[in-house]
């Protein structure tokens, strides 16, 4: 439902059929920096990835380490964040954790670019029975509950943090298709198109040098965004059970943990979800900042 | 219109056929079935076999799908096998429910958002424009189930103002009734608030540009009115258009949120129904809601179509 | 959209034509608006999940049986010692071979459609838990050839063979006795109305909202009954379910999470009861799976070798559940004390290994994932691992997890059973060759000898040494590792008197009542 959530609140970027302009990646980067809200969203993302990548360095304990005389103390100097049900460090858990989130939001966007760009490229460039066919099934996995598809297909293939992002990745497939279909059909329009067909130019040259160039920035921001929503679907797979597999951190598991202690530990529940909302918060703030800086109508 | 309307009409059947196929399918990879969840402690492999027969578990699945899809055309969803019940009127009991829960979720996030959308387009670039801003960042990237239990935490446990869950049918206690549902509905409406909150801000902002507001201004009509009157009622066919869309959403189950709740709805329903591998229950949920989305999708459409000269002459 | 009106209309027009009625009603109508509500008499019972199908014999889960207590009574009940006693029949006699039950019923017990509880109606039910396309308690009571009716009130059961457990089945839903004309009017659909002779009568159910049934004036035992109401309200989360108990949504709710025990205990307006569980909990192991765990009984007892039973019970359940390591918990009549607790042993572990010649063996352990189990899985996980285990979990849900189990596709399967009263119930259709609960796939002769002897006498010295001869099988071949043994815990509201100690874990509702 979160990847739905993202994509209405992206759509008011998808016209966009201005052509490249001269050097433009510069002026977007300037443009980007203007925005304080959108250089602390950056900070952050690189954070959290340097945070995932050298968790086995900068954890204080080792994450799966138990100790029975600890179990669910409160936060210390010892355990800063205090320690779980079976006495391991939560903030050992919550940086090693990190991981699942990044990789879950990450390839699972990958994942649904991969399969729906193409696609949308297809339908929207084809035309007829196959973009017909292309968006029928879309709209059929837009139709379906995104969390039922999920689990349905968590469920199929087992549960694992990467069948989990598997999972995601097929159900926000469908965004993508939309999104590069709505946008290729903008820029077919456009002179500069009809110029290169003029020239001889073949169908799929036009659609892969001078289609796609176009619709990337859209496509970016899009994704930026989709990783968000996709941190809060592999956090609500892994509450449901259907994520991450135990003893192995997710923030989504060690929520779903929590829950049962919410009276006597809740700085079991508090840690995990303050990371998770931070994270989809830092990606939010990045993908408002990229559409704002590509998007020059929305400068201020 | 006529023919515009039917030509989405006209896609939206295989939509549907395309959706119902798709659960359908999967539904079927999932390991174990039906028989297998139903059979019990005993397991007695004899009822596990008659619960196959009973119920054509053991048919080829193209069979299974006409099977159901004729009865579906006939107006009847199948049953549940577990609840021993027809889906139809397992829907009609969870209907309502969901669709309270969807309407104060839809009210709470109608009240949030526009006028902070409003606001924010008002007075864009001052303080207030970025406080909305950052309200509507809160409510997009806050879990939703997190907020949940957070929420839970506070009002139930440490306050104890609020019952933690579950759900009072209207009939037997308006006040308990809304004591039980306002969390779970400030839950749900938060994150659209959000989303509300950013569209009205950007359909504020173009009319706010437009000439005729220029041209109202400049006759002198007092700002207040100028908003009310002229630019809330042109924002607000992209804010009503959304709204459709994102109370479809709602209807097909708030999963998370219901069970955190425990409250009766859709989305509950149908994830007891997936782990029970109660097919019946899943495909007749599914294909309920998935319709809803789908004529709420078409009402946004003609809405659209209706506002935009240029569509209407297409 | 909720209620149907035309069936409480209908209850309500009966009930106001009678004059005695209109002024009890009249008084209580007063007296609840000067004192208690009357709502107070209305028992709000939070259950951990929703029922199953509500006709004894179709019947599958813990969770119905609970509903059952208050619905159907059944030929004998259960006893403290967990010795039968009677309930609607009042007295039985078993023929010298061993092969014919007579039974007496109790005289003037009537279905709650007012049918009389004849030697017919028994004969009618214990053939419908026969003969009935789907019935989950032929497995239970298979070795009855026939039902005879010997007069009004008693009946005989003819076996095909001794069969020990008999009566012990006879407390459980296969001795529940429903009403004959309702069972063939509504055939398989009995569930939506079920009519049986318990206290209570089905009056109607929301799926996953609630259950409701009311005080059935033709009780036999009516007097011991004063909750006039009972609703049964499914909710899965503990955490949820306690809240609502604590907030008065509710007067009573079962298997609390041992966690929140001592909150409960902190609180003035709860109380806490408590039954240790007649099932276990336990790892099975599949034997027929080609890894070392699989193959090789001595990598299994350096299993349990390295397992504290004790600190699992410490970390995972705050010390208040069972440890065990036979199919009855220790202070069951039937525990063997020849085979006591062994302690943690991680130096034995490693030896058992180093003999066995495996180093670092992979167990994968399928576990529910529900809120306990995976933390069960994750102690076990840490505990072998200093023996030189490498366990890796598999959380599943439980229809997957029993698809794994059916299908042989497993190594270990962290695997509880609800238990009956009589351990032919624990045993046999884990441990018998073929049967459908082996999951462990465990087949030897001297063991399937030693069940079929438990099974064919009633005298308790001759089971007893039947069930030691099996228990040196299991011990030797560890198909089976039991854990522990669970305490079934409710907390209900101090307003609620007479809550008792109910050794089956189901709440009995005769002395229960709501001030």
């Amino acid at each position: 439902m979160n990847a739905g959530t993202a994509a209405a609140g992206a759509k008011p970027t998808t016209p966009r059929v201005e052509k490249p302009e001269a050097g433009p990646l510069r002026e977007v980067w300037l443009r980007f920096l203007e925005r304080p809200s959108a250089v602390v969203g950056l900070a952050f993302v690189v954070a959290l990835v340097a945070i995932a990548a050298l968790a086995d360095v900068i954890a204080p304990y080792d994450p799966f380490a138990t100790d029975w005389g600890a179990v669910r103390s409160p936060p210390s100097l010892e355990h800063p964040f205090g320690t779980d049900e079976v006495g391991r460090d939560l903030l050992a858990r919550i940086i090693h954790g990190a991981r699942a989130s990044l990789a879950a939001g990450l390839t699972s966007v990958a994942l649904a670019v991969v399969l729906g760009l193409p696609l949308g490229l297809l339908a929207g460039y084809a035309g007829g029975i196959v973009d017909g066919a292309i968006m029928r099934l879309t709209d059929a996995l837009l139709a379906i509950p995104f969390l039922i598809l999920a689990i349905a297909l968590a469920a199929f293939l087992g549960p694992s943090l990467t069948n989990a992002m598997v999972a995601i990745g097929l159900s926000a497939t469908s965004i993508f298709v939309r999104l590069s279909r709505a946008q290729v059909l903008a820029i077919k329009a456009e002179e500069f198109i009809e110029a290169a067909r003029a020239v001889g130019n073949p169908p799929w040259r036009i659609a892969l040098r001078h289609i796609l160039p176009n619709i990337v920035p859209a496509i970016l921001v899009q994704a930026t965004l989709t990783i968000a929503a996709a941190i809060i679907a592999e956090a609500s797979l892994s509450f449901l059970g259907l994520g991450q597999q135990p003893p192995a951190p997710s923030w989504g598991s060690m929520l779903n943990v929590a829950k049962n202690f919410l009276d006597q530990a809740p700085w079991m529940a508090i840690w995990p979800g303050v990371s998770i909302f931070v994270a989809v918060l830092s990606f939010n703030l990045l993908g408002d900042g990229l559409r704002d800086a590509l998007d020059p109508r929305q400068r201020r | 219109m006529l023919r515009f309307l039917a030509r989405r009409l006209a896609i939206a059947v295989p939509t549907l056929v395309i959706a119902s196929m798709i659960i359908f399918a999967l539904q079927q990879l999932l390991p174990g079935d039906t028989a297998t969840a139903l059979s019990g402690e005993e397991r007695d492999p004899e009822v596990i076999a008659f619960i196959r027969e009973k119920y054509h578990l053991d048919r080829p699945l193209p069979v299974r799908y006409v099977l159901w899809a004729k009865g579906v055309l006939q107006g009847d969803l199948g049953e549940s096998i577990r609840l021993q019940k027809p889906v139809l009127d397992l829907v009609a009991e969870k209907l309502p429910v969901t669709l309270q829960l969807a309407c104060m979720a839809m009210l709470i996030a109608l009240i949030i958002g526009v006028p902070m959308g409003v606001l924010s387009a008002v007075k864009q670039g001052q303080t207030a424009d970025y406080v909305a801003n950052g309200i509507a960042l809160w409510g997009l990237s806050i879990p939703n189930f997190w907020l949940g239990i957070m929420m839970i935490l506070f009002f139930s446990v440490y306050l104890g103002w609020l019952p933690a869950s579950g759900y009072v049918p209207p009939s037997e206690s308006l006040i308990e009734n809304l004591k039980a549902m306002i969390m779970p509905a400030f839950v749900l409406g938060n994150a659209i608030a959000a989303v509300m909150m950013r569209h009205t801000r950007a359909a504020m902002l173009q009319v706010l540009q437009s000439d005729y507001v220029r041209t109202a201004r400049a006759k002198g009509v007092a700002p207040l009115a100028v908003i009310l009157r002229h630019c809330l009622r042109n924002a607000a066919v992209p804010i009503i258009t959304l709204g459709a869309l994102e109370f479809g959403q709602l209807l097909s189950g708030a999963v998370l949120t219901e069970q955190i709740f425990s409250v009766p709805g859709f989305g509950k329903l149908m994830v007891d129904a997936v782990f029970n591998r109660d097919y019946a229950t899943v495909q007749g949920v599914v294909i309920c809601t998935a319709t809803t989305y789908i004529v709420l999708n078409l009402m946004a459409d003609v809405a659209y179509f209706l506002v935009n000269p240029k569509l209407r002459r297409a | 959209m909720r209620h149907d009106p035309p069936l409480e209309h209908r209850r309500n027009n009966r009930w106001m034509k009678e004059p005695m009625t209109r002024v009890v009603l009249a008084c209580l109508v007063a007296a609840g608006l000067l004192s208690t509500p009357l709502q107070a008499q209305t028992l709000r019972f939070g259950l951990m999940e929703d029922p199953d199908a509500l006709d004894p014999t179709l019947a599958r889960t813990f969770t119905s049986r609970m509903v059952f207590a208050a619905l159907c009574d059944k030929l004998v009940d259960i006893g403290p010692d967990l010795k039968p006693v009677p309930q609607l029949a009042t007295s039985w006699n078993l023929s010298a071979d061993e092969k014919v039950l007579t039974m007496t019923l109790r005289p003037g017990v009537k279905f709650h459609d007012g049918e009389p509880l004849d030697a017919a109606a028994a004969k009618f039910s214990i053939e419908r838990h026969l003969k009935m396309p789907g019935s989950q308690r032929r497995g239970e009571i298979s070795p009855i050839d026939t039902v005879e009716v010997v007069d009004d009130l008693t009946f005989r059961i003819n076996l095909k063979t001794p069969f020990a457990p008999l009566l012990a089945q006879f407390t459980d839903r296969s001795g529940m006795m429903v009403s004959p004309k309702a069972a063939q009017a509504l055939g398989d659909k009995f569930s939506t109305a079920p009519v049986c002779a318990g206290p209570f009568k089905f009056v109607e159910r929301v799926p996953q909202d609630r259950i409701v049934v009311e005080r059935f004036d033709g009780y036999w035992n009516r007097d011991q009954i004063q909750i006039k109401r009972v609703e049964f309200r499914p909710i899965p989360d503990g955490t949820v379910r306690l809240t609502n108990l604590r907030s008065g949504q509710l007067d009573l709710l079962e298997r609390l999470a041992p966690n929140d025990l001592a909150q409960v205990k902190r609180d003035a307006k709860l109380k806490v009861g408590s039954t240790v569980e007649l099932g276990f909990q336990s790892i099975v192991f599949n034997t027929t799976k080609d890894t070392p765990i699989g193959r090789d009984a001595r990598v299994r007892a350096a299993f349990e070798a390295a397992i504290d039973r004790n600190a699992i019970n410490q970390v995972v359940f705050n010390g208040e559940f069972v440890p065990g390591n036979q199919w009855v918990q220790p202070r069951n009549p039937n525990y063997l004390a020849e085979f006591p607790l062994p302690k943690r042993d991680v130096a034995k572990a490693k030896a058992l290994l180093a003999e066995a010649g495996v180093t670092n063996p992979v167990v994968n352990l399928i576990v529910y994932a529900n809120s306990e189990a995976p933390l069960v899985g994750q102690v076990i996980q840490a505990m072998t691992k200093e023996a030189g285990f490498d366990v890796r979990i598999q959380a599943t849900d439980f229809t997957t997890a029993l698809d794994l189990a059916d299908k042989g596709n497993f190594e270990a399967y962290l695997y509880n059973w609800s238990g009956r009263p009589d351990p032919d119930g624990n045993t046999y259709s884990f441990l018998a060759c073929k049967t459908p609960l082996n999951y462990a796939r465990y087949c030897n002769p001297e063991a399937d000898a030693a069940m079929a002897a438990s099974r064919l006498s009633t005298d308790p010295d001759k089971r007893r040494a039947a069930w030691k001869t099996l228990a040196d099988r299991v011990q030797a071949d560890r198909p089976f590792l039991y854990l522990f043994h669970r305490r079934l815990l409710w907390a209900y509201s101090a307003k609620l008197t007479g809550f008792g100690d109910y050794p089956d874990g189901l709440v009995r509702y005769t002395g229960l009542a709501l001030n």
